[in-house]
């Protein structure tokens, strides 16, 4: 990610993951969760799924920020995110901070 | 009844308990299923409508604002934005034609501890069931009101409507609309509503927080949403898809919290003024009377039920 100026406490901060789950089959194709995804996680697949709509396929795994905005703007309810567990709960227990800050 | 309040309690335990264990597709359930008569699915709204979205704020406004949905009640009239009570596992009820109003009021009187909202269209509500509103309005009942506005009555082929904007195509004006529409925020605000609000469908974080705000605001809260349709209002119109109006809403929408809702009537194409416009205390219909009545009476008023503080 681009920063204009590295904030100071940017080592101490982790920045949370999410599992994109995607419900193909419920999927009609709008596209919204393509094109609002800040970190362009998503990406429009050439196949069908059952209606004969486009769905979504996550083309960088690893980037979701689990911000849920697709979740969110999904007007099927076939898009979520869950954050995944492991390793920011783990690093943050770790450093010592607060169990707060990682929920 | 009690079957769907058990449904309900169930589902509300359910996520919380599964953990997930592998990244998979189609495994784990929406989070939002809960609220959901996930049976119903798929909705009969077009693909790149936005009305789900405007569902999908809703749930996570209930959420935000902690509300007991065993006391939550939605009431809807007919259009496309009437269905979303059917689709929602709370007590919701789907009305007739414009009467979503005097039914909510009839829940809202007969059940004062009952949180009412309504979810309906532009034509349900300011049209047909134009004379509720206001009235509602005027008493100054504890209702929320969410409005799904997308320009035309979209569920029977896009007929002209009380907020289609001058020169907007529909198939009742096919040489463009030549009537003056509605500026609903100013006629909620001039009727007497406590909270008015504005925003489209791409504003989903800050409708979500409206939503959850106007929940807990006592007395008539009305939240006007902008809505993309894309098989009538944008196709007649050669606006493209919904996804072509939700960037014209991305540029075009400009946020002024406290504007003069005098001013913030939406031309055909122009810019779109949103933001939460009014947020004022009035005392609702039911202090009013229990205050009034116990003025006048005294020990002889007897409230019904438990009075409302």
């Amino acid at each position: 990610m681009k920063y204009w100026r590295v904030p100071f406490d940017r080592d101490k901060i982790d920045i949370p993951h999410g599992d994109i789950h995607i419900n193909i089959d419920r999927c009609k194709g709008c596209s919204f969760c393509e094109e609002y995804c800040p970190r362009d996680v998503l990406k429009m697949s050439t196949n069908y799924n059952k209606k004969g709509y486009h769905y979504p396929d996550v083309i960088k795994q690893g980037e979701c920020v689990n911000c849920c905005l697709c979740e969110m703007i999904c007007p099927e309810f076939a898009i979520f995110c869950i954050e995944s567990s492991k390793d920011t709960i783990q690093k943050g227990m770790k450093k010592g901070s607060n169990q707060e800050a990682t929920s | 009844m009690t079957e769907v309040a058990t449904q309900s309690k169930k589902g509300e335990t359910k996520p919380k308990n599964e953990k997930p264990k592998a990244v998979l597709r189609d495994d784990y359930e929406h989070p939002m299923e809960i609220y959901l008569r996930i049976e119903r699915f798929p909705h009969i709204w077009c693909a790149t409508c936005g009305i789900g979205t405007v569902l999908t704020a809703f749930i996570s406004g209930l959420e935000k604002s902690k509300l007991d949905i065993e006391k939550v009640t939605v009431v809807s009239g007919i259009g496309c934005t009437g269905r979303t009570a059917g689709y929602l596992r709370l007590d919701s009820f789907h009305t007739t034609h414009g009467r979503a109003i005097p039914f909510a009021t009839g829940l809202a009187l007969g059940n004062p501890k009952l949180k009412v909202v309504v979810i309906s269209g532009d034509g349900d509500l300011t049209a047909i069931g134009g004379n509720h509103f206001i009235h509602a309005a005027r008493r100054n009942l504890d209702l929320t009101i969410i409005c799904v506005n997308n320009f035309n009555y979209a569920m029977t082929g896009g007929q002209a409507g009380p907020t289609t904007p001058m020169e907007a195509i529909a198939s009742t004006a096919p040489y463009g609309c030549y009537e003056y529409p509605f500026n609903l925020p100013f006629l909620a605000e001039s009727s007497g509503a406590v909270f008015v609000a504005r925003w489209t469908a791409l504003h989903i974080r800050r409708l979500t927080n409206t939503i959850a705000e106007a929940l807990l605001k006592p007395g008539f809260s009305f939240i006007e949403v902008i809505c993309p349709c894309a098989t009538l209002y944008a196709r007649r119109n050669r606006l493209g898809d919904g996804l072509d109006l939700m960037r014209f809403y991305h540029d075009n929408a400009i946020i002024k919290h406290g504007a003069n809702t005098r001013e913030v009537d939406i031309e055909y194409q122009k810019q779109i003024i949103v933001g939460k416009f009014v947020d004022i205390d009035k005392p609702t219909f039911l202090q009013q009377r229990d205050r009034f009545l116990k003025n006048k009476l005294g020990n002889q008023f007897i409230p019904y039920k438990e009075p409302v503080s």
